[in-house]
């Protein structure tokens, strides 16, 4: 049976890289502890060769040019090991996390799958990659031979079944101890007495003998060497949390810059919600600001939370941001520019120090067209063409409506808008259709066309498409005045006689016609209750005569044009 | 310096330099002849495609179906009129056409008039409709000595701004069905500022596209944008005219509705001239 591992050398050193791919090429230190007693924890390839090593104190490296010295982070280090943990997933359910960066995973049964085991081990290679981890990997018929070949040989290896201990002989005896060298110092120091260095002489050794001097320890690291072992695989669920975080060395204080680390984040994100087959319908990012800024709550309207810094007093320190989606997507590029959208509408007001940034998995969307179905838009453009929108007229200026159930006059709300995908039902508010409840008496219906040269009789060009309504089946409009326009009314006989607008010239006169009133009131058991009286007039103006709704304030006594009827 | 001839290459739209020697030794024909690339990628006028004819669609009202044909996809459709002319029934009925067919529309509403009420009873389906309410951070002017003009007028104009900075993000993004533009209470100056290139960038935005892109206002705006243009009016002997003469007490009497005719003054998808052919409806009241 066929196990695999991946391993990722200095992870440390690949946790930071991973958030910042620039840093590869130069020479890296990581530094764990508190200043002044800072010391090397991790370093890569190019700072080991410039002859850094871990446990030199900060002091020490001093004198070196070229490093790049960085915190150790323990979230980014967490992070790239949920992307090891997706990227082993992504192959098989049944995987072992053997350690901070090693991965063991079961590959029975997935030659049918993915080809043949050199193809799989590169597959987990190049996947890896893509999460931005360089890693080792090895094949081998059972675990610890697999965790020893990928902690020894860099790239990828493939031991055949039987060709453990000739393959691993080469190895030294460092490679069984793996991270725990400081608790197996001790056995350590007992082979390099003996003179052993290679794991080939270590398997040679007798049993019996290492047995009376090491005790079954002994054993088990002889065995280790031989690849022998056989053990049962202990799989972990791993919990479908993806995060991701960077910790600034320096404070931001420009969104362009973010920008770019949130590309990079998102990036990651999606790579492993893909590297699971999901897609995401949540984003939220969670950015700690600088000390000595005090923050305030802000309420925002499209589901986010926010809050305000100001120079003051530290308190709390977070600027958090919700991007809820309408549909799962899976698109780093338009979730980096919702983001940079909903940033510079709320910006954080406060230089940033930490971003963390987290995605609500969920199954992707699957769906499929059909030719003849009526236009709709895409999802994901939009997403964004209504951020843009919003950018331009406000949030609470864009959306669908939905009627409020109250005789209120303006009672209604915006709401997000996502068209839900086409059903042959038709709404409910088709059954508001005049016609029904709607008076018909007067209701003319006359056509007449005259024409020069030729009288039109049907549809002349194409098909039409859709039902065709007859102008009984139509309702005249009413233009609302937002607000509304206040005017002076003078009553006769109980009814308008003439209005007078100063500030529009065009809504004064003669009341040429009138209808009315309406009364109509409520919500008088509470507070803001309200009673008016509705009148529609007709008053002369310069392009024929134009019809307003009237409205007398009961509570207030204060007259208004409401609208137009158009 | 040496001067070098040069000829001028039309098919190239710019000068070649030729060497002096090179001149004084070969045929100038011959040599502007062999310069001149080949004219390969050029189609001749006679096998220039003919435009299709584009797919028509319910207005809504049967009798502007029966006057137009229905309004056109790929195209500009353009209502204007007065007042109480009817523009905004005429709009709702399009609307409701539309996300009756399942269609996704969206409403660029300049003036924020548009009333929920009236849509409803028109049987708008709200799900499928974005409403955008321009007008909306609209940015104070900082300094108090401006005059009140100037701030009346940036009122009016940052809207129409909104609208056409809105509609150009909707027609690119694409995939709607009805895009209305409601110029009908914006100021005919105002209206008329709208630089001709930008009903050109809509034009060509939707052209090919199953987007009908619906445009009311007070007075023709796009001009020969337009491929459809119908004026409406509320005709003068109608029912509410009637009505005026009654002697009726207030109480009693009610708004009927609008008569409207309607003109069609220009349509490109047809040559015959259409200049006087007119239909009337009438409109009920009252919703809302």
């Amino acid at each position: 049976m066929p196990f695999a591992c991946i391993f990722v050398p200095d992870l440390p050193v690949e946790a930071l890289v991973r958030a910042e791919p620039e840093l590869r090429a130069q020479s890296l230190v990581v530094l764990e502890g508190k200043a002044p007693l800072q010391k090397v924890f991790a370093v890569n390839e190019n700072a080991r060769r410039a002859g850094v090593t871990p446990g030199m104190t900060k002091l020490q490296i001093e004198a070196c040019s070229g490093l790049v010295l960085r915190a150790r982070s323990l979230p980014q280090e967490a992070a790239a090991h949920a992307a090891l943990l997706d990227c082993a997933q992504s192959f098989s359910p049944r995987v072992e996390a053997a350690g901070c960066d090693t991965i063991v995973l079961d590959l029975a049964g997935l030659q049918t799958l993915f080809g043949p085991l050199p193809k799989i081990a590169r597959a987990l290679s190049r996947r890896a990659s893509n999460l931005g981890l360089e890693t080792s990997v090895a094949v081998a018929s059972n675990p610890d031979a697999a965790a020893l070949a990928a902690r020894g040989f860099s790239g990828v290896t493939v031991i055949p079944e039987g060709k453990e201990a000739e393959m691993l002989g080469s190895l030294p005896v460092e490679v069984l101890f793996g991270n725990s060298v400081p608790e197996s110092g001790q056995s350590l120091e007992t082979f390099n007495r003996w003179g052993i260095r290679k794991l080939r002489d270590l398997a040679a050794l007798p049993d019996v003998a290492l047995s009376e001097r090491l005790g079954q320890a002994g054993i088990h690291l002889q065995k280790l060497a031989r690849g022998a072992i056989s053990r049962t695989l202990v799989p972990v669920e791993p919990p479908l949390i993806f995060e991701e975080v960077i910790e600034l060395e320096y404070p931001l204080v420009l969104l362009e810059p973010l920008a770019f680390l949130l590309g990079r984040l998102l990036e990651q994100l999606c790579a492993r919600l893909e590297a699971r087959a999901l897609a995401t319908q949540e984003l939220r990012l969670d950015l700690e600001l600088q000390n000595g800024w005090q923050t305030e709550d802000l309420s925002t309207n499209n589901g986010g939370t926010g809050v305000l810094a100001r120079p003051g007093r530290a308190q709390t320190r977070l600027f958090q941001r919700t991007l809820r989606l309408p549909v799962p997507l899976l698109d780093s590029r338009i979730f980096l520019k919702l983001l940079q959208l909903d940033l510079k509408a709320h910006p954080p007001g406060a230089p940033i120090v930490k971003i963390h940034l987290a995605a609500e998995p969920v199954r992707p969307r699957s769906t499929q067209n059909g030719l003849f179905l009526p236009p709709t838009p895409e999802p994901e453009k939009l997403e964004l063409t209504l951020a843009r929108i919003a950018g331009i007229v406000g949030e609470d200026k864009v959306g669908s409506l939905e009627l409020l159930d109250t005789h209120r006059p303006g009672g209604f709300r915006m709401q997000r808008f996502a068209p839900e995908p086409f059903s042959p039902q038709r709404h409910p508010s088709a059954a508001l259709r005049p016609g029904s409840d709607i008076e018909k008496n007067n209701s003319h219906f006359s056509t007449h066309m005259s024409s020069i040269n030729s009288s039109v009789s049907e549809p002349a060009l194409g098909v039409v498409e859709g039902c065709l309504r007859g102008g009984d089946d139509l309702v005249t409009a009413l233009r609302i005045f937002r607000p509304p326009v206040d005017v002076v009314v003078t009553v006769q006989d109980g009814k308008p006689a003439s209005i007078n607008c100063l500030k529009k010239k065009e809504m004064q006169g003669e009341i040429l016609w009138a209808a009315g009133p309406w009364r109509s009131s409520g919500d008088w058991w509470e507070q803001e209750g309200w009673a008016r009286d509705e009148w529609d007039i007709a008053v002369q103006a310069e392009t024929g005569i134009a019809l307003y709704r009237l409205v007398r304030d009961r509570l207030t006594g204060r007259w208004i044009l409401e609208g137009t009827y158009d | 310096m040496s001067s070098l001839p040069l000829v001028f290459n039309a098919a190239v739209g710019r000068p070649i330099a030729i060497d002096a020697p090179a001149w004084s030794t070969l045929d100038f024909k011959r040599l502007s002849l062999s310069a001149m690339p080949k004219l390969a990628g050029v189609t001749s006028a006679s096998r220039l495609e003919v435009r299709p004819i584009p797919q028509m669609v319910s207005s809504g009202v049967r009798e502007i179906d029966t006057l137009t044909g229905g309004f056109p996809r790929g195209c500009l459709t353009e209502v204007c009129g007065p007042a109480s002319s009817g523009r905004t029934s005429v709009l709702l009925a399009a609307l409701a056409a539309a996300t009756q067919r399942q269609e996704v529309c969206a409403l660029v509403d300049i003036s924020d008039a548009f009333n929920p009420h009236s849509a409803a009873a028109a049987g708008v389906n709200f799900e499928k409709m974005l409403w955008i309410r321009c007008g909306g951070l609209l940015q104070k002017s900082g300094s108090p000595q401006r005059h009140r003009d100037t701030e009346k007028n940036e009122k009016i104009q940052k809207p129409v701004e909104q609208a056409l900075q809105v509609t150009d993000l909707l027609l690119q993004s694409g995939g709607f069905g009805l895009v209305i533009i409601d110029l009908g209470d914006t100021p005919v100056k105002m209206a008329r500022r709208i630089p001709l290139t930008s009903w050109f960038r809509f034009q060509r935005a939707v052209e090919h596209t199953a987007t009908v892109l619906f445009v009311i206002s007070r007075v023709p705006c796009a001009q020969t944008c337009a491929s459809l243009l119908l004026k409406v009016s509320g005709k003068k002997q109608s029912a509410l005219s009637c009505q005026l003469s009654a002697e009726a007490p207030a109480h009693a009497q009610l708004l009927n509705g609008i008569q409207v005719q309607g003109e069609l003054l220009r349509s490109r998808l047809e040559r015959k001239p259409a200049g006087s052919v007119t239909t009337e409806f009438t409109t009920k009241v009252r919703v809302g």
